[in-house]
């Protein structure tokens, strides 16, 4: 079937928010190459469970499309119509199944030398649609903060690296309170700024967290995690396995069938977290990983105020098998590669934040818990420097002001 | 569809020749190397005198290495080995260009065949175009024990010869899977304490595969490698990793019969892809390590020295910090520049030393490359052989 083809019925098993919102645009979509309406699809299907920042912009995106006049909007998806597709995809259910079909494409455009044009295309349309958007102006610069390295007595590591480029090296940080004083800015903007899903705790510990502020925990998952990889190994064993057939296993699963069930359960913040874990890689298994992995989606997804990431230390390399199943030997950590991982994680979460809205505006701080080092990056600050005196966090905190 | 982070270049092929500069920079501070491009054409390497027999050893990386982890500043402490004692005696290629599928299995396949295939990655399948070793036997008329794979996991068993008609069958290069021989020397137990070295697919973040021991495995290891069960189990309680494994493996197939074609695929780099940063790290500088054993081996062994040439080159690299698309080094599913562009190493036997060349080649050129080399023809490959290394 092609998208000229589509009726307001075929949309009835969507959730009720994304239904409207499809039947809605469903002239619009009907205008559209079947190249790019799937991605529109795999975004609206979702949309009762999308972050408000989400919602906005995907509202935005189908009114900027529906804005443009008909000769506009063909140029518009011109690169996006030439695409060569194939009648198994014209055939596929693409209609409720958008995320299985983008999948199914992504391998043909790979297996057919089209995934470049298609990169191509696509990045000229997000940044022609990004600079049409007007946006709200943010009631604070957004702020991320990141400690590691918890469980690390000393290291020879150079920390930091990359961040020191972009911002002032401080090695005279008194750790007293650090966490804590970090801990209450975090509660202070978000009482000050209160927005849904507007201020994030993610941690690779146990939870902290606070009234406004959205937490998501790997050692809170733990139950939920250990749902996950039976389902995996229960996939994995039966004789039909192979690594497709496991993705799109993952990618159909709902939160009740890991166990994120009881009254009051935030039903955008639990898809949130099972994305997490199924459509992360090593996201199951590390908890630096999912740190990391959690801190860019919810930059991405929720463009938050606030982010306030820390790490602790993963469980050392083991065999996959043993990793994912919690078998075998006792898991060790390693505190020392955990450091590793979450400076690169930390320098992640940076980038994820300067790709927002307000990235000039932006104010970043990164930690090395317990310890001295720490690097400072806001507009004020000079890039590339190191400051040497005698700082307590509170104060460090000042300097990004 | 990505969001373009703030600074990124803007094109790929921008991205590409800051690629290729940045490393061509390195090694020439590094080393003293000059640019290809600067020595009289044609090449004057007829000069050299060329053994008259001539082996080829190829290690690809299955994982690939960014720049940031290796030859730019940051990286350079990973990889001493190559920059100290590989970098110094090879013509350098700065930027090679993968414009196929990337993912490993597919990708070996065609710089194994010198065309990019497209088959599925995860599909137990052969090569569609006749592989390097199938031309190598068929031209040269060589017995079967003269190519040989060694190849990281079990998806790579049908990489050593093609379904191509004419070719095929008969004519392939004959692989070993360092972890399935492992496993048939351990099928009496034991598995436990060497799941280390039995490690699959990080790809899929998934269970690795139960890798079945049986008797052509057994027979491998007592016909060919002449070892005893118990003398392999042995040793390989003394590895770390299942490159190391394969290396160990390596070694043993030079000693034992010297094959004038080998190809070993290293895959330790990409643990990137359980997005744990300092094991990618300790993959690379481990993938260091034994690229210089592996020349090491090349040295010492009578068979093989003064008359072997070898090439490094990762399969492809994988995805740019600045790529929005992607999440960095952990995977390489952008196809932005950064993923498409690697290097490629050859030294030894006929190459000239302490050399760069800069301009872009593409990873289906090395199968021609060893045809010239080598010589046999490989008719069907779309690559073009590097006249800097014939």
């Amino acid at each position: 079937m092609l998208p000229a083809q589509l009726t307001a019925g075929q949309f009835h098993a969507y959730p009720p928010k994304a239904r409207q919102l499809a039947v809605d645009n469903v002239a619009l979509l009907q205008s559209l190459p079947l190249g790019f309406v799937p991605f529109l699809l795999k975004e609206i299907i979702l949309y009762d469970w999308k972050f408000p920042a989400e919602q906005w912009e995907l509202n935005k995106q189908l009114a900027y499309l529906a804005g443009l006049s008909d000769e506009q909007r063909q140029a518009e998806m011109a690169r996006f119509a030439k695409l060569r597709l194939s009648p198994r995809l014209e055939a596929f259910d693409w209609v409720n199944s958008p995320g299985q079909f983008l999948e199914m494409l992504s391998a043909h455009l790979w297996a057919t030398h089209q995934t470049d044009e298609f990169r191509a295309a696509s990045e000229k349309y997000v940044h022609k649609f990004y600079a049409s958007l007007e946006r709200p102006k943010l009631p604070a610069p957004r702020l991320g903060i990141v400690a590691l390295g918890r469980g690390v007595a000393e290291s020879r590591y150079l920390l930091f690296r990359k961040l020191r480029r972009n911002g002032v090296y401080f090695n005279n940080v008194n750790a007293l309170n650090g966490l804590e004083t970090l801990l209450e800015t975090v509660k202070a903007r978000a009482a000050k700024y209160p927005e849904p899903y507007g201020h994030w705790s993610i941690q690779g510990g146990a939870k902290m967290t606070a009234p406004g502020v959205t937490c998501v925990s790997y050692e809170e998952m733990t139950p939920v995690r250990r749902t996950l990889t039976e389902k995996m190994r229960a996939a994995y064993e039966s004789p039909n396995f192979n690594p497709e057939i496991l993705r799109t296993m993952l990618a159909r699963m709902e939160p009740q069938s890991l166990g994120m069930t009881g009254p009051d359960r935030d039903g955008t913040l639990d898809r949130f977290q099972l994305s997490l874990l199924t459509e992360g890689s090593g996201t199951q298994i590390y908890s630096t990983t999912f740190v990391q992995w959690a801190a860019r989606e919810a930059l991405r997804r929720a463009q938050p105020l606030t982010v306030f990431a820390r790490y602790t230390p993963r469980q050392k390399e083991r065999p996959m098998n043993e990793l994912l199943s919690g078998t075998g030997r006792t898991a060790a950590t390693d505190p020392e590669g955990s450091l590793i991982d979450g400076d690169m994680g930390a320098y992640y979460t940076w980038l994820n934040q300067q790709r927002l809205p307000g990235a000039d505006e932006s104010r970043f701080l990164v930690w090395f818990e317990g310890h001295s080092e720490a690097v400072a990056i806001a507009p004020k600050l000079k890039s590339n420097t190191s400051d040497t005196r005698a700082i307590h966090m509170a104060e460090l905190l000042e300097t990004l002001a | 569809m990505p969001r373009r982070f703030r600074g990124e270049p803007s094109t790929a092929r921008e991205v590409a020749h800051a690629i290729s500069r940045s490393r061509r920079e390195f090694l020439r501070q590094a080393t003293g190397a000059v640019a290809a491009g600067t020595l009289l054409h044609p090449y004057p390497l007829s000069a050299l005198a060329l053994p008259r027999v001539r082996k080829a050893v190829v290690v690809t990386f299955g994982g690939g290495a960014r720049d940031d982890e290796t030859f730019a500043p940051d990286g350079q402490e990973n990889i001493p080995h190559m920059l100290a004692e590989l970098a110094p005696r090879s013509t350098f290629f700065t930027q090679v260009i993968n414009r196929g599928i990337l993912g490993h299995y597919v990708a070996t396949a065609s710089l194994a065949t010198g065309v990019y295939e497209t088959f599925n990655n995860f599909a137990k399948v052969s090569p569609d175009h006749p592989t390097v070793f199938e031309y190598f036997r068929k031209d040269l008329k060589r017995p079967s024990t003269d190519a040989w794979v060694i190849a990281p996991s079990n998806g790579f068993n049908r990489i050593g010869e093609s379904a191509y008609r004419g070719y095929g069958p008969g004519f392939g290069a004959g692989v070993i899977l360092p972890k399935r021989l492992l496993a048939a020397a351990l099928a009496g137990g034991g598995e436990a304490d060497f799941n280390h070295l039995l490690r699959d697919n990080y790809e899929s973040s998934s269970f690795s595969p139960v890798v079945g021991g049986n008797d052509i495995e057994l027979k491998t290891l007592s016909d060919i490698f002449q070892l005893s069960v118990a003398d392999f189990v042995a040793h390989a309680k003394s590895l770390a990793s299942p490159d190391e494994l394969s290396v160990y493996i390596a070694r043993q197939l030079m000693h034992r019969l010297a094959p004038s074609l080998l190809w070993i695929t290293l895959h330790d780099i990409d643990v990137a892809h359980s997005g744990a940063f300092s094991l990618y790290l300790d993959g690379i500088r481990r993938s260091d390590r034994l690229c210089a054993e592996i020349w090491r081996t090349i040295q010492s062994e009578p068979e093989y020295a003064g008359k072997t040439t070898m090439f490094i080159l990762p399969d492809f690299g994988r995805d740019s910090d600045t790529s929005a698309g992607g999440n960095g080094f952990q995977h390489h599913r952008t196809g932005d520049a950064t993923s498409r562009t690697t290097w490629m190493m050859a030294l030894g036997a006929g190459i000239r030393e302490n050399t760069i060349v800069d301009r872009p080649i593409e990873s289906t050129d090395l199968v021609p490359t060893l045809g010239s080399l080598l010589g046999f023809s490989p008719n069907l490959s779309q690559g073009k052989p590097l006249p800097e290394v014939l």
